[in-house]
């Protein structure tokens, strides 16, 4: 979706877009997130990671400043909730940024550590420091660290 | 708990007379329209318990658990955002989320009576989230398919974290039953004190019953058998017994509350109130 929109006339929309960081995770932009769901040439449309996530305003204010800042003040932001986010349009540069950062990615099979890339790991919440997130350890080598959940 | 008087025979004639059961008045149509009004049931529910599981913050057991319930009342805070600004749209007053969240007195809030009961102990909260996370995920899993844009959208979208707090809540009933003495003995007191609210999720009054009809709202007698099934399994897991049926309580859902919902609002509405059109 994202490769072949870029090659369209939206593309300058799309590299704008790019730079703006996710808030909680400044490593990603919300492109590689997937929370732009679609570009036209005056509209861009987001959506919503958790219902209640509180970096949602953030993140629609900060497209603001980026697209007015690059001079696509005509530009508009809509929020779409349906069809629902989900993990899976995390990019694959996205799901490399937040293991760099220290974020194990979503997974449906074994939680790998993100500084030592062990398997031996565990649960320690189910909830972490944002909605988005849940607290595990490494049994190999003793860190803690956040799993971005499966959703 | 102080004792209930018993249920006599001419009580059980008066309730079958006059439908729905303790309902405190006739109903008629709602001033806002029934959209409205099935949308602040939605919303009031997911604030109301939000606020609660907010008062948490900073006081429960261990970081962890702070955390966990801090994000389910952020969830739960979300779905009220979307179901109230909705219901403000609906109403064409002018009035958006917040304004009905914070400028609504306590009989204009139609929640159930279970979010709004007082956290108690963490096994009283925990076991009022296990009763309630597992209706709300039956009940979204319905409103899916509803023909309200919005309500779809919120329930194909909270149904997952709803899920979440299910799990959340049924594994803490499991951890605390099925544990010690004391904490076995302080669930079963947090299941007895909110048993008594289950009847009133499962309330098909004649406004549910017309929403239903027109495949906006949720046919609650549906899921009530995978509900009841769904609880058991849990509490089985637990070794804990079902509390004795008690006399159910209604009227959340036409503005009778408890006292303690009052309280509540006094904290939530305090700061809106005290300096109208504050802003961050």
């Amino acid at each position: 979706m994202v490769a072949a929109a870029r090659l369209d006339d939206t593309a300058p929309i799309w590299a704008v877009l790019a730079e703006v960081a996710d808030p909680e995770i400044p490593v990603i932009s919300v492109v590689d997130l997937g929370i732009v769901r679609s570009v036209e040439p005056d509209r861009v449309v987001i959506t919503p990671t958790y219902t209640g996530c509180p970096a949602t305003r953030v993140i629609e204010e900060d497209i603001r400043a980026a697209l007015d800042a690059a001079g696509y003040r005509h530009v508009r932001i809509e929020t779409a909730l349906s069809p629902a986010w989900t993990t899976e349009w995390i990019t694959p540069e996205g799901r490399a940024g937040l293991r760099a950062y220290g974020i194990a990615p979503p997974t449906r099979s074994a939680v790998e550590c993100p500084q030592c890339g062990s398997a031996d790991t565990e649960e320690i919440s189910r909830f972490g420091s944002t909605p988005c997130k849940a607290l595990w350890r490494c049994r190999s080598c003793a860190e803690p660290f956040d799993l971005f959940k499966c959703h | 708990m102080p004792a209930l008087p018993p249920i006599r025979p001419e009580d059980d004639r008066c309730a079958a007379r006059d439908r729905p059961h303790g309902a405190f008045d006739p109903q008629g149509e709602p001033e806002g329209g029934a959209l409205f009004e099935y949308l602040l049931r939605l919303g009031d529910d997911s604030l109301i318990l939000g606020q609660r599981l907010g008062e948490w913050c900073g006081h429960a057991p261990s970081v962890e658990v702070d955390l966990s319930l801090a994000n389910v009342a952020l969830d739960l805070i979300g779905q009220a955002t979307h179901f109230l600004n909705r219901a403000g749209e609906v109403e064409g007053k002018g009035r958006d989320g917040d304004a009905l969240a914070f400028r609504r007195d306590v009989l204009d809030f139609r929640n159930c009576w279970l979010v709004e009961q007082p956290n108690g102990d963490f096994a009283r909260t925990m076991a009022r989230q296990f009763l309630f996370s597992t209706w709300q995920k039956l009940l979204f899993r319905q409103l899916v398919g509803s023909k309200e844009e919005l309500i779809a959208a919120v329930a194909e979208k909270a149904v997952k974290e709803v899920t979440y707090h299910q799990e959340l809540a049924s594994e803490w009933v499991i951890r605390l039953g099925d544990g010690t003495e004391e904490s076995r003995r302080r669930m079963e007191d947090g299941l007895a004190w909110n048993w008594r609210f289950v009847p009133e999720l499962f309330e098909m009054d004649d406004l549910a019953a017309f929403m239903a009809e027109r495949g906006i709202g949720a046919d609650l007698a549906a899921f009530r058998a995978d509900y009841d099934a769904q609880i058991a399994a849990v509490l089985a897991e637990a070794t804990l017994q079902p509390p004795p049926g008690q006399r159910p309580i209604l009227g959340g859902r036409r503005g009778h509350h408890s006292e303690h919902l009052g309280h509540l609002l006094a904290a939530m509405q305090f700061l809106p109130r005290t300096y109208p059109d504050a802003v961050w």
